[in-house]
């Protein structure tokens, strides 16, 4: 459970701008904070952010978050129906850093995508707060995923015509009305540049998706994801396509996200050396969730 | 706002759906310079026939026409009341024109007008296009001096008194000297050989007697002179020695340029007028008397002026006298009343006044079960004409409209190519909550600013073409060496061109619509893709 052996300098985020994302989360009610300095006053109550344990933190106990129960969903190939998930139990709780590995064909993409409502289960509840989620209206999921669902994806999937800055400020693009968008641009840039200092791509705001590396492209999409303020983060296979050094840095913002914010994070992937950075390891298998 | 970003983004990066709205750039325009060189012609048209034709025109339906004009436009002046603006009675008489060049008598077929110097131009515009400048002024049918006729655009070859007592003098001359050379060689100097002067050969007894003081024959009042007694007291031999060229004219006739020369190309091709006759020479006339049977009543007349409305229908029949002497020589004035008769009154009014209400109001008063009349606007009379360029019109828009609806096709085909293209984009966006309205949405700004961009560059185009046709028309002449637009069948020295701004808005309006239209069932594909599927689509 120790994450000590992570290389400490592996990300370039500074100290200041990660305070930055808890102190947003806690002022989202109100004006949203401007200016560095000012947020790390506003982080005062109850945290430092260089002290990740004395945040009170305690992910076995946390509330619930997200919960599912006997989920089912399978595909049509033809006339053939093939099972994915077979009644899948699977919780995950305030906090919390939960990794879902499993072989190609376990179901853990299929899961993953389920409580991230892209799509339907065929039997079975998900629970979000405390509220079912599986059967809500589309344009209800809309919003739910667009205000407090993070996404990343194996590919990045960065738009290409847009700019680094324009890919991170595109989920309040979505949420915004044009007017509404053009009166707030200034806050939601700065905010926007603000997290990509943080991933440690302040230098790249304007350049375009192709002209960047893998490990950059999946930073700033860790930035669009964390633009909204989410309650929690999905993450399919986030270093699938990257090397060991560069997918270890972004395990390490991760992580950072996870402990110095308390950020939950669910995470799918394969390879077991990087599962066994979260808190909580569940193992797919054939569609169910193994024991043990 | 992802949507107008993305549209406004996808407009300038993807080229391959710029080349699809090409055809709507070429479509709009065409349109816009269809539209502008109809409407053009069709003023032009409007301006040409209106210029000539009266607003109401009164037609009797037989060539004897009725009788008491006088009592006819008191009638007239009544109803119509303050419209009215000019009036004026005519004589329209088919005719046969006979034009001497060079020994051959050349013959065409005219319509023969006769008109009232004083009243005529005032119901028409038909005084701006005779050819001399006083005749612009004030309409004469006395040959002028001087070197007017030469200040035209056409450049006539001399012409007027100067060229008349030339020609005179040289024929008596050469009569002289064909006299001579008869004495000499002992031949009887006899009438019966060659006429020496076609002219003073085929001179008739009732031409000279009026024509020898014409401006008294135009502006006769009264009971006029008994035309048979007159043509009695006139012995053909005294009138041969009173008749003298040099000096003297006979009834003045104002021809349509086509009648009194041919329009053809040289050797190098450019467009020449040869004249048949000019202002100067005398033409033989020869058209029906009035009564039954009618008889056939011929005259000389000298040309004192050519009329060009540069519609080639007036200006190849159209042939002017006047009035009082036409109806003297068909014996249309009732030699014991004095009371003459025409064959039309024509009416100008006021500009804006109703003409079909004032029409009908006529039409009340002299109808016709009882009248043999027919009263009709000047649109009635050209009606199929004007009809047909409507209908040109109507047609090529229909048509060039069926050539944007195509590149409509053409957007079709590349939208879908380009929404299977972004179906990760459009997954990645739906996963980050863009609803379906609002992905469709962004195809369909992408295919209004598409249309927008078309029809704006083809609106640009059109107008820049409209502005400068006559040069271009001129530059497609060097390359291809055919003429363009010929002057030989239209009488236009430029291609006419009026650009209607609601058109243009309009065309535009149209082209816009059928881009978005066709952005349609792409932007539903786009909207109903799986958000699972469509990320994972490879």
């Amino acid at each position: 459970m120790s994450n000590n052996t992570l290389p400490a300098g592996a990300t370039t985020a500074s100290s200041s701008s990660v305070a930055l994302l808890t102190s947003s989360k806690m002022a989202s009610t109100s004006t949203p904070p401007r200016g560095i300095t000012r947020l790390d006053e506003a982080i005062a109550p109850g945290r430092t952010s260089s002290n990740p344990q004395s945040t009170g933190r305690n992910p076995q106990s946390g509330p619930m978050v997200l919960s599912a129960r006997r989920l089912k969903k399978s595909y049509r190939k033809g006339r053939l129906e093939v099972p994915v998930l077979r009644g899948v139990d699977f919780d995950v709780r305030q906090g919390e850093f939960v990794a879902i590995v499993g072989q190609s064909g376990s179901g853990k993409s299929t899961l993953l995508h389920l409580l991230g409502t892209l799509d339907n289960p065929d039997a079975g509840e998900i629970h979000f707060e405390g509220n079912r989620i599986d059967n809500l209206p589309t344009r209800s999921r809309d919003v739910l995923r667009n205000k407090h669902f993070g996404m990343i994806f194996q590919f990045y999937h960065l738009l290409p015509e847009l700019s680094m800055l324009e890919n991170v400020l595109t989920p309040m693009m979505i949420s915004h009305g044009v007017w509404h968008y053009l009166r707030n641009r200034r806050q939601l840039k700065a905010r926007a540049a603000e997290l990509l200092e943080m991933v440690g791509l302040s230098h790249r705001l304007t350049h375009k998706p192709r002209e960047l590396s893998g490990g950059e492209m999946q930073r700033t999409a860790i930035a669009r994801a964390l633009m909204p303020q989410p309650k929690l983060l999905l993450a399919d296979e986030p270093t699938g396509n990257l090397d060991q050094k560069t997918g270890a840095e972004i395990l390490t913002i991760l992580r950072r996200l996870n402990q110095e914010h308390g950020l939950t994070i669910v995470m799918v992937t394969h390879d077991l050396k990087i599962a066994a950075q979260a808190d909580r390891t569940v193992r797919l298998s054939e569609g169910l969730v193994e024991k043990g | 706002m992802y949507k107008l970003l993305l549209a406004w983004r996808y407009l300038r990066t993807r080229y391959i759906a710029l080349a699809s709205i090409v055809s709507v750039t070429l479509g709009v325009g065409t349109l816009i310079v269809v539209n502008s060189v109809m409407a053009g012609f069709a003023r032009e048209m409007h301006i040409r026939l209106h210029g000539i034709l009266a607003d109401i025109v009164l037609e009797s339906h037989s060539m004897d026409g009725f009788a008491d004009p006088l009592w006819h436009q008191n009638e007239i002046r009544q109803i119509v009341g303050d419209d009215l603006v000019g009036m004026t009675a005519a004589v329209h008489v088919p005719a046969m024109i006979n034009i001497n060049v060079r020994g051959e008598w050349i013959t065409r077929q005219v319509s023969l007008i006769g008109v009232d110097e004083q009243t005529y131009a005032s119901v028409s515009d038909f005084r701006e296009y005779l050819l001399h400048p006083e005749n612009r002024k004030q309409l004469s049918f006395n040959l002028r001096e001087g070197d007017g006729y030469a200040k035209t655009e056409h450049q006539l070859p001399p012409s007027g008194w100067g060229y008349r007592r030339l020609k005179a003098r040289y024929e008596k001359e050469f009569e002289e000297q064909q006299r001579q050379l008869r004495a000499a060689q002992g031949l009887p100097q006899a009438d019966d050989g060659l006429p020496p002067d076609p002219f003073q050969a085929a001179q008739s007894a009732a031409g000279d007697a009026a024509t020898a003081d014409p401006a008294a024959a135009g502006s006769a009042a009264g009971p006029p002179q008994d035309p048979f007694a007159a043509a009695a007291a006139a012995n053909p031999s005294a009138a041969e020695q009173k008749f003298d060229p040099e000096k003297d004219q006979f009834t003045g006739i104002v021809l349509g340029i086509a009648i009194g020369s041919v329009r053809q190309r040289n050797s190098q091709g450019e467009v020449q007028d040869y004249f048949l006759c000019r202002p100067g020479d005398d033409v033989r006339v020869t058209f029906p008397s009035a009564g039954t049977p009618p008889k056939a009543v011929s005259d000389l007349f000298t040309v004192v002026d050519f009329y060009e409305s540069k519609m080639s229908e007036y200006d190849s029949s159209f042939a002017f006298v006047p009035l009082r002497r036409l109806q003297e020589m068909r014996g249309m004035i009732d030699p014991l009343t004095g009371v003459d008769s025409v064959t039309t009154i024509q009416l100008r009014l006021r500009e804006g006044a109703n003409l079909n209400a004032i029409r009908d109001r006529l039409r009340q008063r002299f109808p016709p079960e009882e009248y043999p009349y027919r009263i009709q606007t000047w649109k009635d009379m050209q009606g199929p004409l004007l009809a047909a360029v409507q209908m040109e019109t109507t047609l090529l828009n229909i048509l060039l409209f069926l050539i944007i609806a195509v590149a409509g096709f053409g957007i079709l085909a590349t939208f879908f190519m380009i929404v299977v293209e972004k179906t990760k984009d459009i997954g990645v966006l739906k996963a980050l909550g863009a609803p379906s309205g609002g992905v469709m949405s962004i195809f369909l700004s992408y295919g209004f600013s598409l249309g927008l961009v078309g029809s704006g560059v083809g609106m640009i185009g059109g107008l820049l073409f409209v502005a400068n046709i006559n040069s271009i028309a001129a530059g497609i002449e060097v390359l291809t060496g055919h003429e363009v637009f010929d002057p030989t069948v239209y009488y236009f020295q430029k291609i006419p061109t009026i650009v209607e701004p609601m058109t243009v808005i309009g065309v535009m309006i149209g082209a816009t619509l059928i881009a978005v239209l066709a952005s349609v069932l792409p932007a539903l594909r786009a909207a109903r893709l799986h958000p699972v599927e469509a990320l994972r689509y490879e």
